[in-house]
């Protein structure tokens, strides 16, 4: 049910209490997060994790505050940012400064490339729960026609096809699609 | 906006799903957190539970039926520490 939600409408469902919503926003930026942390700040796993759960916490924490609740996408950003940036801070201080701006621009074309990304991802909801799942096992997932098929139960010669029509649907879904909105910041 | 096949191949390839179990425990939060308050609660208001929890909080958790999970553990240790 919150699946269909808007951003914005999730974040006041959580904001409630209301735990299913909860389980949706984790589960619709669990991608989100967790590629800012490997991607764009290349942190190790286990540092990575901290990183998604400490993110998570705090902003199930921050929920009252958010001054914009359609811009928990930007917000999340940002704050994945921070908390990545003092995990590095406490990992290796004595880094030369050059080297951290240079690393500041790359990290900013990452989330950028994410942030574009993620609007992809949220168009596969418009594509009908049978093009989202080869798609994601496609592209996402990297499994292979026969494994997708046995797991959906579909002749693997057909696999092909069916995400060549699939991408069309995407493509159209994203068609008029808009840009993702501006960081927000606290109440 | 418009993609080709390869620009949406490789956007869909940059957002992997994320370990299943961080999910869900990021998802667990508000029971966490609950289960938390209820603990405090308890040991602020049971004298001899508040005992037994600082003498050996995963033996008292346990004792109670709590998962003594380390997550559990260490936002007690630090709610306790804190109060």
């Amino acid at each position: 049910m919150s699946e269909t939600l808007s951003d914005a409408q999730l974040v006041a469902r959580c904001r409630d209490g209301d735990n299913d919503a909860w389980r949706t926003l984790v589960e619709r930026f669990s991608r989100y997060v967790y590629a800012i942390a490997v991607q764009a700040f290349r942190l190790p796993e286990h540092d990575a994790e901290d990183v998604f759960q400490e993110v998570f916490a705090r902003t199930y924490e921050h929920l009252a505050r958010l001054r914009d609740d359609a811009a928990i996408r930007p917000w999340l950003a940002q704050l994945t940012r921070r908390v990545c940036i003092d995990r590095l801070r406490a990992g290796r201080r004595e880094q030369p400064a050059d080297d951290a701006e240079l690393e500041e621009s790359a990290v900013d074309e990452t989330i950028e490339r994410l942030d574009e990304a993620l609007l992809v991802h949220d168009a596969l909801a418009g594509v009908g729960e049978s093009c989202r799942e080869i798609l994601d096992r496609f592209f996402t997932r990297d499994e292979s026609y026969r494994t997708i098929g046995a797991a959906l139960d579909i002749p693997a010669g057909t696999i092909a096809s069916r995400i060549s029509r699939c991408l069309e649907k995407l493509r159209g879904e994203l068609e008029g699609r808009n840009h993702p909105s501006t960081p927000s910041g606290e109440r | 906006m418009t993609y080709d096949d390869e620009q949406i191949a490789q956007l869909l390839a940059a957002l992997p799903p994320a370990p299943r179990g961080w999910v869900e425990a990021a998802q667990e939060l508000p029971l966490a957190r609950l289960r938390i308050d209820e603990i405090v609660a308890r040991a602020e208001a049971d004298e001899q539970f508040r005992a037994r929890v600082i003498a050996d909080l995963e033996g008292a958790l346990a004792a109670e039926g709590y998962e003594p999970d380390p997550a559990l553990v260490e936002a007690l240790r630090a709610r306790f520490r804190s109060s």
